[in-house]
């Protein structure tokens, strides 16, 4: 018996270091810990992003200089990169320090409608699309999303959802001239503390809503019947259908000539990158996939919960019910064993 | 023809036509096993036990898989995992016990290695249960395909351009084996077919031939002891149950065996429950995709050891060393060149061997999977160099071994 169990220690041992090498540890060298902020949106993942830029040019110039005949076209252009790179901190701090400043403001609701009336012109029901997407109604944006980004959207929407690498003077952002529109910083506060008093409370805010108001006008969920172009029924009729997917087509079309990609389907998201990938991702997008152009869509923290759960109710609707059968099953698993190991003892008994 | 009486019971009516009472004697209570044994000689019921789950997993599952590219993933992600009832489970069942399967056949082969299991006269044994293994990765590979994600997809590609063979570049067997220049329908009905219907009839059978060829050289023990099973089951029949070396299958050997599947069956519903990461990758959760590579390609844990033995080398050489782990282990029982039958721990320089070879093949899963990145690739071609040597030490130090 004792040795046994030491052979079964031994077997054990094995078998969970192995584990712990090809799983924790491996998954951990593959896919390094990200920090999240909390969906507070400060801007300083924005600006962590362009450090390790510029740090990485540093040492690229380094290693020029260090060798024997520097290529000075090389050189040279490495220089113009670490200029641009440096130009890009400097307007990245600018602006979430004017954020920041902007924020400590108080909001006026009713001044704000008066402004509000500037929006309405693009973000309004049957709007037409804008380089590929539809601007969204802005019921919920109120609470939908954090307030330090809706002011960053306000002052500079390429900024706030950190893809200025996308755009220029020459290839504005799509909503570039909000900053035309509402142009002091009294305004910003105001028209968002309008959207606030109009925007449906909290608990009012269902999951689905807070995932197909954020998320849903780029991202289909086929598992939840969920499309851009809204929810698909059931239909009887063939030819109603097939016209539902070709405004479905369309709009795909439109959305991937504008993102350079079609945004994946979500359905199993929570399976294939499980909660927290997609938390930091909601968060700050660049800061996993640099280079995406997915903007940053900067939900609060409740709303990022929210969408969560719609994606878990999508992938992995069995959650519950695995846990419930789990715990029947093991308690079985016990009388098994317990009735195994009577019935070896009593077989055993005139053999020792 | 035999003279059949009228039947006076049922029993008798079955034993006149298929004499169920000497089958019985003959597989079961007249099949003797050494009382001399550790739980580990339970692996070959805990294998039998976790295969009929495949088995049964598999014929559930099987009702509403469709092998269409179109609609494979949603018929296991949407149809199986959502809409069928316990569909969840059935799958779940399937992929803990695929890759669990493997942990066992690797302890059941590393007890045969370390007790000696596969010498004087247990080389069939040893031989037929390599071929079980042979056929169990490629049972495992074919129904890796079938979910249709992008690990399925990307491993298909990998493994099947392995078969162009490097520099002679046979790019038309790989068309020939894919029935496509990528894989995609042909690609996939095939290794539907082989996963569902080839593969497990040649496992069955040679689970078959496994058992047969333990009859002659009887169980091995955990002193390597020669026993004279006549002689020891003639003493146990006569009352002499505790002097007896020997002992029944059923019910003696059976309820030590289920004693153990059960332990076995707790931790592995745990898994399947509450564990099951490890056994169903999440990249696969993604549907194939030919324009996207994911950033890390790498195959099911119990691959990873041979995998390491491809990568750290240039491309011929690394084929060629993959060929040579792929077939080395049958070549155990010849290069072994000591007579001893016993525990390594008594066999000198062989137990080093043997602790050597399990530490190397872990090292060797580890690099596997990790990016081939610095300091794990030098860590990887020095594992695979080690495997490489200690196989071609065995013959030497297994040659000067001490008669026990």
């Amino acid at each position: 018996m004792k040795k046994e169990l030491f052979i079964l220690s031994i077997v054990v041992a094995f078998s969970l270091l192995t584990y712990w090498l090809v799983e924790p540890f491996a998954h951990g060298q593959m896919h390094p810990h990200v920090e999240i902020e909390g969906f507070t949106y400060s801007g300083s993942s924005d600006i962590a992003q362009v450090d390790t830029k510029i740090s990485k040019i540093k040492a690229d110039i380094e290693t020029e200089k260090g060798k024997e005949k520097p290529d000075t076209k090389k050189l040279g252009a490495l220089d113009k990169d670490m200029q641009v790179a440096e130009q890009r901190r400097e307007s990245k701090k600018a602006f979430w320090a004017d954020v920041e400043r902007i924020s400590a403001l108080k909001g006026n609701a009713s001044a704000g409608e008066a402004v509000y009336a500037n929006c309405t012109g693009c973000h309004m029901p049957g709007a037409a699309p804008m380089g590929g997407v539809v601007p969204p109604l802005l019921k919920t944006a109120g609470a939908l999303y954090e307030r330090n980004y809706l002011i960053g959207l306000i002052k500079d929407p390429a900024m706030a959802s950190n893809v200025d690498h996308k755009f220029s003077m020459t290839r504005p952002h799509q909503m570039d001239s909000v900053k035309y529109m509402v142009t002091t910083d009294q305004d910003i506060v105001d028209v968002i503390a309008y959207m606030e008093s109009v925007a449906p409370k909290q608990d009012e805010i269902t999951p689905e809503i807070a995932f197909q108001d954020a998320c849903g006008r780029c991202h289909d969920v086929r598992y939840n019947n969920w499309t851009i172009t809204g929810t698909k029924p059931t239909f009887k009729d063939k030819r109603d259908e097939m016209a539902f997917d070709i405004k479905h087509l369309d709009a795909q079309e439109g959305i991937t000539g504008y993102m350079g990609k079609l945004p994946p389907d979500l359905s199993m998201y929570i399976r294939s990158r499980g909660e927290h990938y997609i938390s930091a991702f909601v968060e700050d997008p660049q800061q996993l996939l640099l280079g995406t152009s997915m903007p940053r869509v900067g939900v609060n923290a409740e709303s990022a919960e929210k969408v969560i759960a719609y994606l878990e109710e999508a992938g992995d609707p069995v959650a519950e019910e695995r846990n419930r059968v789990g715990k029947y099953v093991m308690i079985y698993m016990i009388f098994f064993i317990l009735t195994a190991f009577l019935w070896k003892k009593q077989t055993w008994r005139d053999l020792h | 023809m035999a003279k059949f009486t009228k039947a006076t019971s049922v029993k008798d009516w079955l034993n006149q036509r298929l004499a169920i009472e000497k089958v019985e004697k003959v597989m079961a209570s007249e099949y003797w096993i050494p009382k001399n044994i550790n739980f580990l000689w339970a692996m070959g019921m805990v294998l039998a036990i976790t295969f009929t789950l495949l088995l049964v997993s598999g014929i559930f599952l099987l009702m509403y898989y469709q092998p269409n590219v179109e609609t494979a993933f949603d018929s296991v992600n949407y149809t199986i995992m959502q809409e069928v009832g316990f569909g969840w489970l059935w799958r779940h069942i399937h992929a803990v016990a695929a890759s669990v399967v493997f942990l066992i056949i690797y302890i059941h082969m590393l007890t045969g290695i370390y007790y000696g299991s596969y010498k004087k006269g247990r080389e069939m044994i040893w031989i037929s249960g390599m071929l079980l293994f042979v056929t169990f990765s490629a049972e495992a590979f074919s129904g890796y395909m079938l979910p249709w994600g992008q690990m399925s997809y990307w491993a298909g590609m990998v493994i099947t351009n392995l078969f162009s063979a490097g520099s002679l570049e046979l790019n038309g067997v790989v068309e020939w084996i894919r029935g496509d220049y990528v894989p995609g329908q042909a690609f996939l009905n095939r290794f539907f077919m082989l996963h569902v219907l080839l593969l497990p009839l040649a496992i069955i059978g040679l689970i078959g031939i496994h058992f047969a060829a333990l009859r002659i050289p009887h169980v091995n023990n955990q002193d390597g002891e020669e026993i004279d099973f006549e002689a020891e089951s003639k003493k146990y029949l006569a009352g002499d149950k505790v002097g007896s070396k020997v002992i029944r299958f059923a019910n003696d050997f059976m309820s030590k065996d289920m004693f153990v599947v059960s332990v076995f069956l707790m931790f592995f519903f745990y898994l399947t429950f509450w564990n099951y990461g490890f056994a169903m990758d999440p990249v696969n959760f993604d549907p194939a995709n030919g324009l996207v590579t994911p950033a890390h390609i790498y195959p099911e844990w119990y691959f990873l050891w041979s995998y390491e033995i491809l990568r750290p080398f240039s491309k011929d050489l690394g084929l060629i060393a993959f060929g040579i782990a792929q077939v080395i282990f049958f070549l155990l029982p010849f290069l072994d060149r000591s007579d001893n039958v016993a525990p390594a721990n008594r066999r000198g320089a062989f137990a080093i061997w043997f602790w050597l070879m399990v530490v190397d093949l872990i090292v060797l899963t580890a690099m596997g999977k990790l990016p081939p990145e610095g300091a794990f690739n030098t860590i990887g071609l020095i594992a695979a160099l080690v495997f490489f040597a200690l196989w071609i030490a065995l013959p030497f130090i297994t040659k000067s071994e001490k008669k026990l």
